[in-house]
């Protein structure tokens, strides 16, 4: 039956996914086929619009899998994915460890306290993302905050250094992405039933059998969406292994910077974010899934 | 005032002075800040009684229980569980199990894991733990549903798992926190009998707490009627409803006509209650203490009031006023009769027959009448 209210509802979304994500998604993968070379803009072949239906076929026969074969064959670019697949799983780990407590404490706070807590949470999105990285190479250089603390307390001789290794990135990401982290897993404790950890007491558990296996299982939907949501963000990060990074630090975010805008080479950055956009789909269906069924089993 | 043994049935062991209480409260305060919950109560449960602690909200009888559950320790006063005192004891080691309000059933558990929850934390073997499962879902007639979760069975099946899983481990003591109060009224009255028959099976002590008093009357082996954190009166049902000690008892339990009046005269077994000018005095039978000039208080249930047309010759006491209001109940219908000074008198009269023709209708002239002894004078 046709319903022009409903169509209108339905059309909002998916015009929006069309023209933001489809059609930006299908000149990149135009590029990615297409290629380099020295012109504005630095591909080709170029699609004319007069040319009609032979210019159409002419630009089609113009697309190779060159740039795809070619990422295949410099091991920089796997070696790349891998490390980028890498840092995110760890920081993921330690953004739980890091989040999860915090979120417990702020679900087990007076009511009164808990709208302030959230707010500190989302404070410093406040900021510019961009100035509170740069901040951290103040805190972490070998004359930054952090060293001239622990110097002064005698804790260490010597500067530790940190800034331009993979530990700055670990805790300019764990940083940057704890409110992803704490968020969906506070909502979910906060909904926990109390009486259900009396019950888990009155049955024999001692409290930390009881936060195991009461509190813990029933914040699994928090704690995977909270997985997901730093994963996935991080594994295309670019600004903060550029800015606290060093040079051994590999991710597939800065390979890709460089390609656009050190190499100008167009194409070959197009299939480098194909590539990563086929690795990322992987996880993202596997998060719907599972905010499916945790849907379904509220229900 | 002690009704006969037959009356109560053989299980009566608060009579017995050498019986040892399972449960003895003995001064025990509790205070949240300023606010006192338990005022210096003391209180001896016995070994297989269904005890009820009644109550209207905020009277303490939720403080009460969860200090058997350990959840709160006195502030002061001593809780006896088989003569040791339980105050150190945290809940998880305590051979008490309670059956929560919301029921707290797992939702991440099947109905079979919820129940061996407990006992997977005892000492039971685990070839056993699957037996004792079966025996308990069988016990509330879930057999079939202990791999479904609790998400997918009703309210009542779900009131019946919470109960199995706190009977699971065996408790010396089961304590219900207000077990039925989520069950519509025909449901409620069928798992009254239902937990009667368990509690009865299984020869556990039950602590239920509830503020419905119907339910307390139903099940209960004793009841303890509850206000601002003190034992107002505990006693048998039929000891509550009949002889109520005061007169907040007598108004929360069940319906009640309270009169105002001061003793005119008392002799050892009777008393004349004067309590509006220009009507009769109510012949009553004398409570003990009562004296002459006392302020006292005459209470009687309206099935204990009759209503005529005519001014009945053999009553002991006999009252004109006319009828306010008739409420039809089905099996029974309340007359409310307004006396000469306003005090309405409620007369309730069983519907023998199907209603053809009413003997007395609104602002109709009768005579409300009842024995000397149908009634009670409370003087506190």
């Amino acid at each position: 039956m046709f319903n022009p209210r409903r169509l209108f509802l339905i059309l909002v979304p998916y015009s929006w996914l069309f023209f933001l994500f489809l059609v930006p998604f299908g000149i990149v993968l135009k590029i990615s086929l297409s290629d380099a070379a020295l012109s504005i803009p630095p591909y080709t072949p170029q699609f004319d619009p007069e040319g009609g239906w032979a210019a159409i076929r002419e630009l089609f026969s113009g697309f190779d899998l060159e740039n795809f074969i070619w990422l295949s064959e410099d091991n920089l670019y796997w070696k790349a994915y891998l490390s980028s697949v890498w840092i995110a799983l760890v920081s993921v780990l330690l953004t739980l460890l890091v989040g999860y407590p915090i979120a417990y404490a702020m679900a087990r706070s007076s009511e009164e306290w808990r709208p302030t807590l959230l707010m500190l949470v989302i404070l410093p999105f406040w900021t510019s993302f961009l100035i509170r990285v740069y901040a951290w190479i103040g805190i972490l250089g070998s004359n930054g905050y952090l060293n001239q603390l622990l110097l002064w307390s005698g804790v260490i001789d010597e500067p530790l250094v940190i800034l331009n290794t993979n530990w700055a990135v670990y805790i300019g990401i764990v940083y940057t992405y704890l409110p992803f982290m704490v968020l969906p897993i506070y909502a979910t404790l906060e909904k926990l039933d109390g009486d259900l950890l009396e019950a888990a007491e009155d049955l024999g558990c001692s409290r930390f059998q009881a936060f195991w296996l009461v509190t813990v299982p029933l914040s699994r939907p928090g704690i995977i969406a909270g997985c997901f949501l730093v994963f996935i963000p991080v594994v295309g990060e670019f600004v903060i292994p550029s800015l606290l990074g060093g040079s051994k630090t590999l991710m597939i975010g800065k390979i890709l910077w460089d390609e656009f805008f050190s190499n100008r080479d167009w194409p070959v950055a197009s299939a480098v974010a194909v590539v990563l956009l086929l690795i990322l789909i992987i996880p993202i269906i596997l998060f719907q899934r599972q905010q499916q069924r945790a849907q379904e089993a509220e229900q | 005032m002690n009704l006969p043994a037959e009356q109560t049935g053989d299980f009566i062991p608060w009579e017995d002075a050498d019986a040892k209480p399972i449960i003895r409260f003995q001064g025990v305060t509790k205070k949240f800040g300023d606010f006192t919950a338990i005022d210096n109560l003391s209180l001896d449960i016995y070994e297989r009684e269904f005890f009820a602690l009644l109550g209207p909200s905020g009277c303490g009888k939720t403080t009460l229980m969860r200090m058997l559950a350990g959840f709160e320790t006195p502030t002061s006063g001593e809780i006896m569980l088989d003569g040791q005192n339980i105050a150190p004891v945290p809940p998880n080691k305590r051979p008490v199990n309670m059956m929560f309000q919301s029921y707290a059933l797992f939702p991440h558990l099947t109905l079979a894991d919820n129940i061996a929850f407990g006992l997977k934390r005892s000492d039971m073997p685990k070839s056993e733990i699957a037996g004792r499962v079966d025996e308990m879902l069988s016990l509330v007639q879930l057999s079939k549903f202990g791999s479904r979760k609790p998400h997918q069975i009703s309210g009542g099946q779900r009131q019946r798992v919470a109960l199995a899983r706190a009977l699971a481990k065996s408790p010396k003591l089961l304590l219900l926190d207000e077990p039925l109060a989520a069950l519509d009224k025909k449901l409620r009255e069928e798992t009254q009998f239902e937990l009667m028959d368990i509690q009865e099976k299984l020869g556990t002590t039950f602590v239920i707490v509830t503020h419905d008093q119907e339910e307390a009357m139903t099940v209960a082996s004793r009841v303890a009627v509850m206000d601002h954190g003190q034992l107002v009166q505990v006693a048998t049902p039929e000891q509550i409803y009949e002889f109520p000690n005061s007169r907040y008892v007598a108004d929360f339990i069940g319906d009640v006509n309270l009169i105002e009046g001061a003793a005119k005269s008392v002799t050892k077994d009777a008393a004349v209650i004067s309590w509006a000018e220009g009507l009769p005095d109510i012949n009553a039978a004398a409570p003990e203490g009562l004296a002459k000039g006392d302020n006292c208080c005459f209470a009687i249930r309206p099935e204990k009031v009759s209503i005529s047309a005519e001014k009945p010759t053999d009553a002991a006491n006999a009252l004109p006023g006319k009828v306010l209001d008739i409420g039809y109940l089905g099996n029974m219908s309340t007359y409310h009769v307004e006396l000469g000074n306003g005090q309405i008198i409620k007369a309730q009269v069983a519907n023998q027959r199907r209603l053809s023709r009413r003997a007395y209708t609104w602002d109709d002239q009768v005579w409300v009448s009842f024995t000397a002894t149908a009634g009670l004078v409370l003087s506190a």
